[in-house]
Parts: C-alpha cells; sequence; structure tokens
C-alpha cells in the first residue's frame, strides 16, 4: 500500500448488518468513531496483529464495530468491556485486545469498571471517544457533558451545582500507580488527528511490547445531537471541550517499562487438595461404566423447590461423574431465600470436552416439584429422560417422545426417616436408569459432597432404595 | 508494471459519501468541493476538481467512512490486476 491511502485491510470489503447497502457504516455524517475506526484500522494493518487482534465493542453509537472491523470481536454489556478485555487477555495473553468505548458507556455505568482494570494495570489497549453526550440514545447528558452544555436531559445546561463537573477520566486514571500510557487528544484539524493517529499506534505497541495498561481518550464531534453541522461541530469542539478537557500526555512510562515476554500463567494444581482441606483420594479408580445410548454424555436440568437439595443432587451427581473420568460442569441457579423459593441447576457429563456449562435442552430432566416439570417439560431433548416425584407431582409429563420415570421419591425418603434425602432416593433412581455411573463410584464420591460424615449410612441407604425401585420396576 | 503516477490523485466513492463536508474543509489546495446532485443516499457527495492534489491525505483522515476517499500520492505504482 505504500504512496496510497486506501481502505484498511481490517475493515470488512462489505459490512453485513443489513440487506441493502453494504458499503458505508451507520454512523452520521461527520461522526468521528468512524474517523477513530479508521486509524486503528490502518494500524493494525501496519502491525500485523489483524489475526490476533480481538476488539470489545461496548453498548452505545459504536456497538456495531464488529460489522465493521476484520478481527476477532465481541460485544460487551454497558460499560463492561473493560472486563471482558480482561478476562479475554488474561486467557489468551498473545491476542491483542482492544476495549473500545464511549464515554457514557465508560465513565458512567462503566465507571468502577474501568478504575479497576487500570488499577490492575491490565495489558490491554482503551480507546476511549469522549464526545461528551449519550449519543445513541439521542442526546443525552454524560458524565463528560461540559458545564453548561444544553443536552436533551440538561435542557438549561449542565449546571454544576446540581449535575456536578464533566468527569475528567485521564486526569482520574492518572493518580493511579499501575497505567502506562495515558494521553487525550482530539478529532479536529489534520494537525491534530496526527497526534491521535500516534496516539493510537503507541497504545496498541505498548500492548504487542507487553508493558501494561494503555488509555486514549479521544475528543470527538456528535454532530447530530450537538445540532451542528459536522463542520461547526468542529469548531464548537476547539472552542468548548478542549478548555475544560485540556489535551495533553497525563502518563507515559513507556519508555521506562522495558518490553516483556508473554506470560502465560498456568494454574499450578500441586498443593491445592491440601490447602482445600480436600480429602486425598486419589486411588485412581476405573470404574466399568456402560451408559444406555440415549444418555451418553447427558446434559441435566435438576429442579425444584430450594431445600430439597435439588443443587446437591446436581453436585453429586458432577463430582462421581469427575471421579469416574468424565468432563463435568455444575451450575447453580437460585433466588434469595434459603428455603422455598425456587432452585435449579445445569449439569453436563461428558466424554468431550464440555464447552459451555449451560444447559439450554436437557437430555435429563429431574423435576422435584411440579413448577420445575411445567417449565422445563418441553425443552427435553427427544428420547431424552425426565424423572419425576411423584409423592409432590400429581400430573404427569405431556411428552410422549421421552422415557419417563416417576419415583415416589420424598415418601420413600420420608419412610427411611427423613424427607430431606428424597434427592439422594433420585441419585439412585438415575444411576440405575441411565446407568451413567454406577453405585461404587456414587459411594466413593458420597464423602466429598456429603459434609456431615454421620449422615452418610442414611444417604447411602436412600441410593439403595432408589436404584432398587427402578430395577424393580424395569424387571416387573 | 503501470507507470508510476506522475501527480497525486484524489478519488471520491461517491456512493459512499455522507456529505458532511469535513474533507472539503480540510483540503488545504481547496481541490475538494460539494456537488450539486444527490447521491443514492440523498447527501450531496463530495467530487474533486480534476486536478491540484498534492496527496497530503488530509482529506482521508478527516473522512469518516472507510472506503469514500483514497488518495494516491505522486510515483504510486497500480498493483498488477489479478
Ligand atoms: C444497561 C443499559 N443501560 C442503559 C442503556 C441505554 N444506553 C444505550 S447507549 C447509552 C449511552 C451511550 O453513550 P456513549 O457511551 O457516550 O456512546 P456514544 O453513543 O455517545 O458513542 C445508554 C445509556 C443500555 N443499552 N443498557
Ligand atoms: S449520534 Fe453522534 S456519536 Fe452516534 S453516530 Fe451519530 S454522530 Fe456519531
Ligand atoms: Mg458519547
Amino acid at each position: 500500500m505504500a504512496n496510497a491511502l486506501i481502505k484498511a485491510d481490517s475493515f470488512y470489503e462489505l459490512y453485513e448488518r443489513k440487506s441493502g447497502i453494504q458499503d458505508v457504516t451507520h454512523y452520521c455524517p461527520g461522526c468521528g468513531h468512524g474517523v477513530l475506526h479508521k486509524l486503528i484500522a490502518e494500524a493494525i494493518d501496519d502491525f500485523g496483529i489483524r489475526e490476533r487482534t480481538i476488539l470489545i465493542s461496548p453498548v452505545g453509537c459504536s456497538v456495531f464495530a464488529y460489522y465493521y472491523f476484520r478481527v476477532g470481536n465481541i460485544q460487551a454489556a454497558h460499560g463492561r468491556a473493560p472486563a471482558v478485555s480482561t478476562g479475554i487477555k488474561r486467557v489468551h495473553p498473545e491476542s491483542i485486545v482492544i476495549s473500545y468505548q464511549g464515554d457514557g458507556d465508560l465513565a458512567a455505568i462503566g465507571g468502577n469498571h474501568i478504575i479497576q482494570a487500570a488499577n490492575r494495570g491490565e495489558n490491554i489497549t482503551v480507546f476511549f471517544v469522549n464526545n461528551a453526550i449519550y449519543g445513541m440514545t439521542g442526546g443525552q447528558m454524560a458524565p463528560t457533558t461540559l458545564a453548561g452544555q444544553k443536552t436533551t436531559t440538561s435542557p438549561y445546561g449542565r449546571n454544576v451545582n446540581s449535575e456536578g463537573y464533566p468527569l475528567k477520566v485521564c486526569e482520574l486514571l492518572s493518580s493511579l500507580e499501575a497505567p502506562v500510557y495515558i494521553e487525550r487528544v482530539a478529532l479536529t484539524d489534520p494537525k491534530n488527528t496526527t497526534k491521535v493517529r500516534r496516539a493510537v499506534r503507541k497504545a496498541l505497541q505498548n500492548q504487542i511490547d507487553n508493558k501494561g495498561f494503555s488509555l486514549v481518550e479521544v475528543l470527538s464531534v456528535c454532530p447530530s445531537n450537538w445540532k451542528m453541522t459536522p463542520v461547526q461541530s468542529k469548531q464548537w469542539l476547539v472552542d468548548n471541550m478542549i478548555p475544560q478537557f485540556p489535551l495533553g500526555v497525563f502518563r507515559d512510562k513507556t519508555a521506562e517499562i522495558p518490553n516483556r515476554e508473554t506470560i502465560r500463567n498456568t494454574f499450578d494444581q500441586s498443593g491445592v487438595r491440601e490447602k482445600l482441606e480436600i480429602p486425598a483420594n486419589e486411588k485412581q479408580v476405573q470404574y466399568s461404566l456402560q451408559p444406555k445410548m440415549d444418555f451418553a454424555n447427558p446434559k441435566l436440568v435438576i429442579a425444584g423447590f430450594g431445600g430439597q437439595g435439588v443443587l446437591i443432587l446436581g453436585l453429586g451427581i458432577a463430582q462421581a461423574a469427575m471421579q469416574a473420568g468424565y468432563n463435568v460442569s455444575w451450575l447453580p441457579s437460585y433466588g434469595p431465600e434459603m428455603r422455598g423459593g425456587t432452585a435449579n441447576c445445569n449439569v453436563n457429563i461428558s466424554r468431550e470436552r464440555v464447552g459451555s456449562p449451560l444447559v439450554t435442552k436437557p437430555t435429563v430432566l429431574i423435576a422435584m416439584n411440579l413448577p420445575s416439570l411445567e417449565k422445563f417439560d418441553s425443552k427435553v431433548e427427544a428420547n431424552g429422560l425426565i424423572i419425576y416425584d411423584t409423592s409432590l407431582i400429581n400430573k404427569q409429563p405431556t411428552r410422549q417422545d421421552v422415557h419417563v420415570l416417576g419415583i415416589p421419591a420424598t415418601q420413600m425418603a420420608d419412610e427411611l426417616g427423613n424427607t430431606r434425602i428424597a434427592n439422594m432416593v433420585i441419585l439412585g433412581a438415575f444411576i440405575a436408569y441411565t446407568a451413567v455411573l454406577n453405585k461404587e463410584v456414587v459411594f466413593d464420591a458420597l464423602p466429598n459432597f456429603i459434609k456431615r460424615k454421620n449422615l452418610l449410612p442414611l444417604n447411602e441407604s436412600a441410593i439403595i432404595r432408589g436404584m432398587e425401585y427402578v430395577l424393580n420396576k424395569v424387571t416387573n | 508494471m503501470a507507470e508510476p503516477l506522475k501527480e497525486a490523485r484524489v478519488v471520491v466513492r461517491e456512493d459512499e459519501c455522507k456529505g458532511c463536508g469535513l474533507c472539503i474543509a480540510a483540503c488545504p489546495e481547496e481541490v475538494l468541493f460539494e456537488q450539486k446532485h444527490l447521491n443514492r443516499m440523498g447527501y450531496h457527495p463530495a467530487g474533486y476538481k480534476g486536478s491540484g492534489c498534492s496527496g497530503c491525505g488530509y482529506c482521508f483522515y478527516q473522512c469518516p467512512e472507510p472506503g469514500a476517499i483514497t488518495v494516491y500520492k505522486k510515483g504510486y505504482v497500480e498493483e498488477e490486476a489479478a
């Protein structure tokens, strides 16, 4: 591309957001976002980092940045881009992570996130577009709105006595120890634009060199909400914004900090068991398991009232499956109540790697009360299994295309002397029906999820009762 | 091989121009202008007077649209068409 200024390769040729016109962005005429996009895309091209760049789009007018940049893209919840960036950068330290944010996003709802990420010195690059307004939602006052500036929510002009002063993000963050580079620049005339270009490149280079946290605040026009022509808005920015948001470098430790190698933090497991006082049960038993075909890699939803032990049931199944050598996940979901309310958990058991802990289409539903059966019944995969407690649920599942196992678990538990072990009766029924696990591995796992050791025999007999119920039913 | 360009040249893709006028305001050579006609989006697109571009690239970096303006500097050699 020598000797020519051409659309960067890091932009898609066509933007597939809508059918129809696909070669222009959704930004308003003259909007600063587009210009900053160009400077970022050009730098990504020039540094040869397109294949390892991950851009985090915010909520705001730039929410659709992922339609434009031909890089890895994630769109984060409002204000959360620094947190998402942190997670991605730590898992993929070799990637180049860009947190792209507006002033409403970064300085209002996400104010704490950016402070914490900066304070941790995350090795990420933040591009912060300050247009002194909420652009996307139609021009409301932002934390960065100027003193006296009229917006739809400050129609008489921002009154600093009631709405406070424009928040100066660079000044605020440069009071922290960790950030490496913080600069405020402005997209105005060509001279200032050159400075923006330089700052964009420096902030990315710092990340490539593993130096740490860089943030560039870019003063940028929003002609639509400022209600001016693009050319007028540039002048307005110079006359009004720059006096309240002085340009310049607020932090620059780039030269002091040496370039660093990319470090991948791997988790060292040694000593963890002892620290957490988990009994060393590494007897490496081989359990011979032959799950029934339909249940080879089951995905479970286990649901009931809080207090019925549905979370412990899920945990127990996951724990036993883990000890049997499966990959597992357990994801609890519950309300604030300790008793009453509803609770459910998602459990994955698989010989393959588990991608997501969420179970949206269970192959096995365990319903311990009626609302749970009604809620999840329709979601079960065809040929799946519904286990439900007939002592509490007086309706049958409506599904015809799944296995159905009704068991009076609570009543059986009551006969054993404690209704609260109904969950273990169900555990027994589950393993007997599916053969995903067997009694040996479940009993080996039991001490790892039943804290009160004196209750182990009771739990064991409940499990056996559940198994017997199924086996008798099948043979009868 | 094509000849290196003897004079810089700016190309405005009229279809992609939103008529914001920032390139026109920034051009030190005053060789960009607002055209009379409307493009497919209903904007008056910018146009090039046809000569006098110095290749400074000011317009390129003022323009918010990724593909609306291309600036070819003096000495640019067109890449072989594939
Ligand atoms: C949780 C949440 N709260 C509020 C909103 C509404 N909302 C959408 S964009 C926005 C502010 C955008 O302003 P800014 O970050 O400055 O971006 P700009 O559009 O100006 O580039 C708000 C409040 C939302 N989408 N989500
Ligand atoms: S509303 Fe403002 S910030 Fe949003 S695209 Fe239009 S000019 Fe840009
Ligand atoms: Mg804004």
